[in-house]
């Protein structure tokens, strides 16, 4: 798995899942702040109809950090909200998955919340699903 | 003219004091939880996020809770917040195609690939008031699980391209191609007139939902050649990615709920361009349909210059008069200060007044003379 | 290690620390060639502790910065990206430029705002030296009656003046001081010989 995915796993984590998760791996690894956990905002970008010209569409909530373990690597945290705790553990764990600890990581807290994601974005496609239709036009008398 | 009065600190503070009781209520009846505002009153979230222009749940409903249900002033509260802000940079452009829809319908196409979904909607409810809602504890709707787990789909969800490329196939629609410029951001810069339709969009998109639906409605009924059909309508849910500069690359920094309405207008053609169908867009944050699709049409409305089409001045047609009254921020924080103490003006007024009167009692003589 | 170097120097705590920043900034373009303390922000060398915290405090994604040569490296350009997302722009683009007098020039490429809208218009960082209150004499609003500052070229800002509503602002930083020269100040070179009398 490459780093953006695992970024992108953990930015738009359950805060709840994520720190349920975190705290059974009971890690607590040595860190120094590089960036403390910041509150900010993204400007969301959309196009008009869909593929043509870029406009702005409103921000979103967004908490980042950036730290470094006393071993070496840097990991950076980018998450959806305003949750200083959860960048925190994001960042963390981007800096374990640059380490030995990776599997760990991998099998204790992205894999689980990938599947938990999936599992929530298929049941509402199963319910969507549930409501999907087929309209029957019929011949108006009138029409003749 | 603006004069500071001073005093009344005391009565101010009760007046707060007061206002906190209230917006508590009854006090043995449980206290409101921003969970419960969150889960349970969703759309008005939506609004407060859309008009709010901050996708943030958890906050709409603290400014709904504070707010009292004003769901304005809430949105007023989210607008102050935002300011506060550092602004870490711009997402890439999010792609509705793509989206995880909710609900996906067309009014144009009865068979098209992905099909039609109605997802959580009002559309065949019976608008009648029901009644076990207001028995505590009972469970209105039968559980949507249960038919769920029969169906159990495994597979990945069907993919729902956009109901416009059909006709684009055909050419029987106006292009949407992107320029690659960057957008104008109106929270930055004064809106300015003549405005890209990307300002025009960012603005109609938080604009008041009354307001623009009040517009649009203008169009339907005849103010502005506007005959339109929804082509698609799409809400669900979209990644957002951002570049991270110190990473390299862009990652997804979140998901967000999105209304999408792309209608399908007729057009008669111009000097320069064949008849074809033209297009009016709304993209609105939250499950917010009414107002997607007002958008799309006052969208449409505006677009007349670029077009080539008439000025029938209608007043949906007017850039200036639907951007500078469209928010409703703006608009009641001029309506309502008249409210304020002018006590200053007003007296000045007044005295004005009576040296008019005064003239007035004695100008009949002059103008009898005169005659 | 290079990218811990180039990761950190950002503010302790980003609100007080920009609010500070922000107020000496205020300050000293309100009372131009009054030199202050502005410290808080570490970059890469040659960036000065104060044009470095000037940095932290005023740009953002939305900001284009040009870059003198002088401190257009590697290591800067990396600092910058990770502490403000500043994107790096010509100097006709630019909001801010940053770097040695004689780096900065030409002047005129620099955009100096419109009529509508003169606050578009670029603000110069200029990394001295030193800052001493000498040399040029400087009148205008925010000077009680004279102030002097060494300005490396005092006939730049008098043709600035003249432009007035347009025109650009400068900060000059020296280690951890700063001192400001809105486009409002009226400067005079006065000849060295002069002031040693």
């Amino acid at each position: 798995m490459d780093r953006k995915t695992w970024l992108s796993i953990l930015a738009k984590a359950d805060t709840a899942e994520l720190s349920a998760l975190w705290d059974a791996l009971a890690l607590a690894p040595a860190f120094s702040w590089l960036r403390r956990p910041q509150i900010g905002a993204v400007m969301v970008q959309g196009r008009a109809g869909g593929t043509g010209a870029a406009f702005n569409l409103g921000e979103m909530t967004v908490t980042r950090c950036t730290l470094q373990l006393e071993n070496g690597p840097v990991g950076v945290g980018y998450v959806q909200g305003r949750d200083a705790a959860k960048a925190e553990i994001a960042a963390l764990a981007d800096a374990l998955l640059q380490t030995a600890a990776a599997q760990a990581i991998l099998d204790g807290l992205i894999e689980p919340l990938r599947a938990k994601a999936q599992a929530r974005k298929a049941g509402r496609a199963a319910k969507a699903d549930a409501t999907r239709v087929d309209f029957f036009t019929l011949v108006r008398g009138e029409d003749g | 003219m603006y004069v500071a009065v001073k005093g009344g600190e005391a009565a101010i503070d009760a007046a707060h004091d007061w206002l906190a009781e209230e917006r508590r209520g009854p006090t043995d009846i449980a206290e409101l939880t921003l969970g419960q505002i969150k889960g349970q009153m969703s759309l008005a979230i939506a609004r407060v996020m859309a008009e709010g222009s901050l996708y943030d749940p958890d906050l709409a409903a603290l400014a709904i809770k504070q707010a009292r249900g004003d769901l304005i002033e809430a949105i007023f509260l989210i607008r102050a917040y935002r300011t506060t802000l550092p602004r870490f940079g711009a997402s890439h452009p999010v792609e509705t195609g793509d989206m995880a829809c909710d609900r996906r319908i067309s009014a144009t196409f009865k068979d098209l690939p992905g099909g039609q979904v109605l997802g959580p909607t009002f559309d065949y409810t019976h608008r009648l008031l029901d009644f076990k809602l207001a028995a505590d504890g009972a469970l209105a709707a039968r559980d949507v699980a249960e038919d769920v787990a029969e169906a159990a789909p495994d597979t990945a969800p069907e993919p729902m391209p956009r109901v416009t490329e059909f006709l684009n196939a055909e050419g029987l629609i106006e292009p949407e191609v992107d320029p690659g410029e960057a957008p104008g951001d109106l929270t930055r810069a004064p809106l300015e007139l003549p405005a890209s339709r990307a300002l025009r969009l960012q603005s109609l998109t938080r604009a008041d939902e009354g307001f623009l639906l009040g517009m649009a409605y203008s169009t339907q009924r005849g103010y502005a050649r506007n005959h339109a059909f929804v082509g698609e309508l799409r809400i669900g849910t979209v990644p957002v990615e951002m570049d991270i500069p110190e990473l390299g690359f862009a990652i997804e920094i979140g998901e967000i709920t999105l209304t999408e309405c792309e209608t399908v207008n007729q057009f008669r053609g111009s000097e320069t361009a064949p008849p074809q169908f033209t297009r009016g867009y709304g993209l609105v944050f939250g499950q917010t349909e009414r107002k997607a699709i007002s958008m799309a049409l006052v969208d449409r409305a505006l677009r007349w210059k670029e077009l080539d089409e008439d000025d029938l001045g209608a007043p949906a047609q007017d850039e200036e008069f639907v951007l500078y009254h469209a928010d409703n921020i703006q608009a009641t924080g001029f309506l309502e200060h008249i409210k304020l103490p002018h006590y200053v003006d007003f007296q000045s007024e007044t005295e004005l007044l009576r040296r008019l009167r005064q003239a007035f009692a004695a100008a009949p003589i002059q103008a009898e003379a005169a005659e | 290690m290079s990218q811990t170097h180039i990761l950190s120097g950002g503010f302790d705590s980003p609100a007080t620390g920009s609010a500070q920043a922000f107020r000496a900034a205020m300050e000293a373009m309100a009372r131009p060639g009054t030199i202050e303390t502005l410290s808080g922000g570490t970059g890469p060398a040659p960036l000065s502790d104060a044009a470095a915290t000037l940095l932290l405090t005023l740009c953002d994604t939305t900001t284009p910065l040009f870059l003198g040569a002088s401190h257009d490296t590697d290591d800067i350009r990396a600092w910058l990206a990770f502490h403000t997302g500043a994107p790096i722009a010509r100097r006709e683009d630019a909001q801010f430029a940053l770097g040695t007098w004689s780096d900065l020039a030409p002047l005129g490429a620099y955009a100096t705002g419109t009529p509508e809208y003169p606050d578009r218009s670029v603000t110069l960082i200029v990394e001295m030296p030193e800052l001493s209150n000498t040399g040029a004499v400087l009148r205008g609003p925010g000077i009680e009656e004279t102030t002097r500052l060494n300005l490396p070229d005092p006939q730049a800002h008098q043709a600035n003046r003249a432009l007035f509503p347009l025109g650009f602002d400068c900060f000059f930083t020296a280690g951890n001081r700063v001192a400001g020269l809105p486009r409002s100040t009226d400067v005079t070179a006065q000849p060295v010989a002069a002031e040693e009398v």
